[in-house]
């Protein structure tokens, strides 16, 4: 049978043996024990200490791969536009203020409608989750939201709300709502039933268990679903600005589109990444400054 | 509760429970407890498991949303619970569990010195699953203590912690008693940790008290004392462990 284990295996039944087997050498060494005293190490389950500048490698390659590419003429600039076009094409679109305006009305929207749908999403998942009424009430309704998509109610929104701003934020908002909602909820609904007996014998306000427990128990939730809503978020924000906008980043990188300017979308795809980016980044320092209580696999 | 004429209840009971019963389902799991605890009495409450004593301490702490019984059950406003695990809230430091729903600056003040007690002084600030298990533990004796308790209910508290540590716990609560002075409910399943501790036994078996012995020894109690060693056979007799050897005797 001991011929069959891999060596690892057969390493840590002899460490757990270890003891025994020092033990038996030092009257009569059996065949078996070769009497290696020297430290062993357990295998590494967790990841192993982080790689420095880690996260960066991945994409400077694809970079990297771009301009070698454009460089060396195997990529066609009508397909993909070289770097430094979309340099140029940048401080272009800077210059004759374009990105900025643009810029500013996207981020407007995206900013207005991530908050409404942040407040509504967390209200809605509060009052489901602490009382029985507002379950019924309210996860079912939201259930069957998250069952169409958010894109596909727009030929709706337009004819309630025209094709303006209303209907613009409107959509993102219904887009935020459900995963702020479902992982809010969720995380309340899994709060340790011990904790909430903990906070009766402590005879806690209703208010003091809802700041004390519950918030902050659900906050790893919330944040979960404030990545998932940021994402949505900018996605959301894309479409509809190619629908019958006359301002924003998409309307710039669809304009583009009828002209044939690769530098431009490209423009507007770096704009949007770096929004992506920097939103997550921020998420992720949100959760790491209000959840340093927590011990998980990656520290 | 339903008062009870000509029954004046003495002024210097903390506990005062009466027939009570308690069922799940369609089992009766207390039949019938009586029970009278002075203040500033410490009582343990022995028991096999399954015998009930968990389900007559959540009665006593009133967190039996859903059971079905009745009984008289008279308790202090001002009760503490400690819990077999220490249940702090992992996302609160240390200083806010022991202050958890108290308002203001003087609940700062009175968990810091709280925690002082305990011996935890300058770790207000750390989370809880930076402290030990025995160091949680204090913390949840902190939490306790700081709202001056008439009654001290306690679950197990120091089941889920090393042999060392156990006895280490059993000095500290023995010391904060004599100083708080609150009634002691100890529920427990270790006759010596309940002999070291209390005035007086109880024992429960299957829904009924069936002992209810008072521990005249002096504190701090001797393990190799004689009558220690009595108590701990005649009590494991009542719980249905003989012990070998003294059968013969």
């Amino acid at each position: 049978m001991a011929t069959t284990w891999d060596a690892d295996e057969a390493k840590l039944s002899l460490t757990s043996g270890g003891r025994v087997a020092h033990r038996v050498s030092r009257t009569a060494r059996p065949a078996g024990s070769t009497g290696s005293a020297g430290p062993r190490t357990r295998r590494r389950l967790g990841p192993g200490p982080a790689i420095p500048f880690g996260l960066q490698i991945g994409p400077a390659l694809l970079v990297l791969t771009w301009v070698i590419g454009s460089a060396l003429g195997w990529i066609d600039p009508r397909i993909l536009s070289a770097p430094w076009t979309v340099i140029e094409a940048f401080a272009r679109l800077i210059e004759q203020g374009r990105l900025q305006d643009n810029f500013v009305t996207s981020a407007t929207r995206a900013l207005l409608g991530l908050s409404i749908g942040l407040l509504i999403g967390t209200l809605l998942a509060v009052v489901a989750g602490l009382s029985r009424i507002g379950e019924a009430l309210i996860d079912g309704p939201v259930q069957i939201k998250r069952a169409i998509p958010t894109l596909a109610l727009i030929p709706l929104l337009i004819l309630w709300f025209g094709i303006g701003e209303g209907m613009k934020v409107t959509t993102i908002v219904l887009a935020v709502i459900v995963p702020i909602y479902i992982h809010t909820h969720n995380a309340l609904r899994s709060i340790d039933s011990r904790y909430v007996e903990l906070a009766e014998t402590l005879r806690m306000s209703q208010k003091d268990f809802i700041l004390q427990v519950v918030l902050p128990g659900a906050l790893p939730g919330f944040l979960l679903g404030l990545r998932f809503a940021v994402t949505l978020c900018w996605v959301s924000l894309v479409v509809v600005e190619q629908i019958n906008a006359t301002s924003g980043l998409g309307y710039m990188i669809d304009l583009a589109r009828n002209y044939g300017q690769t530098d431009v979308i490209l423009v507007g795809l770096v704009v949007y990444v770096l929004l992506g980016l920097v939103s997550d980044g921020l998420v992720r320092l949100l959760e790491r400054r209000v959840l340093s209580w927590r011990r998980t696999l990656a520290n | 509760m339903a008062p009870h004429p000509g029954k004046l209840k003495p002024a210097t009971k903390a506990v005062h429970v009466r027939n009570l019963v308690r069922r799940f389902a369609k089992k009766t799991i207390l039949d019938g407890v009586d029970l009278d605890i002075e203040e500033g009495e410490f009582v343990a409450l022995l028991g096999r498991s399954g015998s009930g004593k968990s389900t007559f301490l959540r009665a006593l702490a009133g967190l039996d949303h859903d059971v079905q019984g009745t009984g008289t059950l008279e308790t202090p406003e001002s009760l503490s619970v400690v819990f077999q695990d220490a249940r702090l809230l992992p996302w609160r430091s240390v200083i806010q569990n022991v202050t958890l729903g108290l308002a203001g600056t003087t609940g700062q003040e009175e968990g810091r010195k709280a925690l002082a007690e305990v011996g935890l002084e300058g770790r207000e600030t750390a989370w809880p699953n930076q402290l030990s298990g025995g160091e949680q533990q204090r913390v949840a004796l902190a939490r306790s203590l700081v709202r001056e308790p008439a009654l001290l209910l306690a679950d197990e508290p120091f089941g889920a912690l090393d042999a060392l540590t156990r006895l280490k716990m059993h000095d500290l609560l023995r010391e904060l008693c004599a100083r708080h002075r609150p009634a002691v409910l100890l529920v427990t399943h270790d006759v010596g940790e309940a002999i070291s501790l209390a005035d007086r036994i109880l024992v429960l078996d299957e829904g009924r008290l069936i002992e209810d012995l008072k521990i005249d020894l002096p504190t701090p109690r001797d393990h190799g004392d004689p009558r220690f060693a009595q108590f701990r056979a005649h009590l494991l007799s009542r719980l249905g462990v003989d012990l070998p050897g003294r059968k013969a005797a």
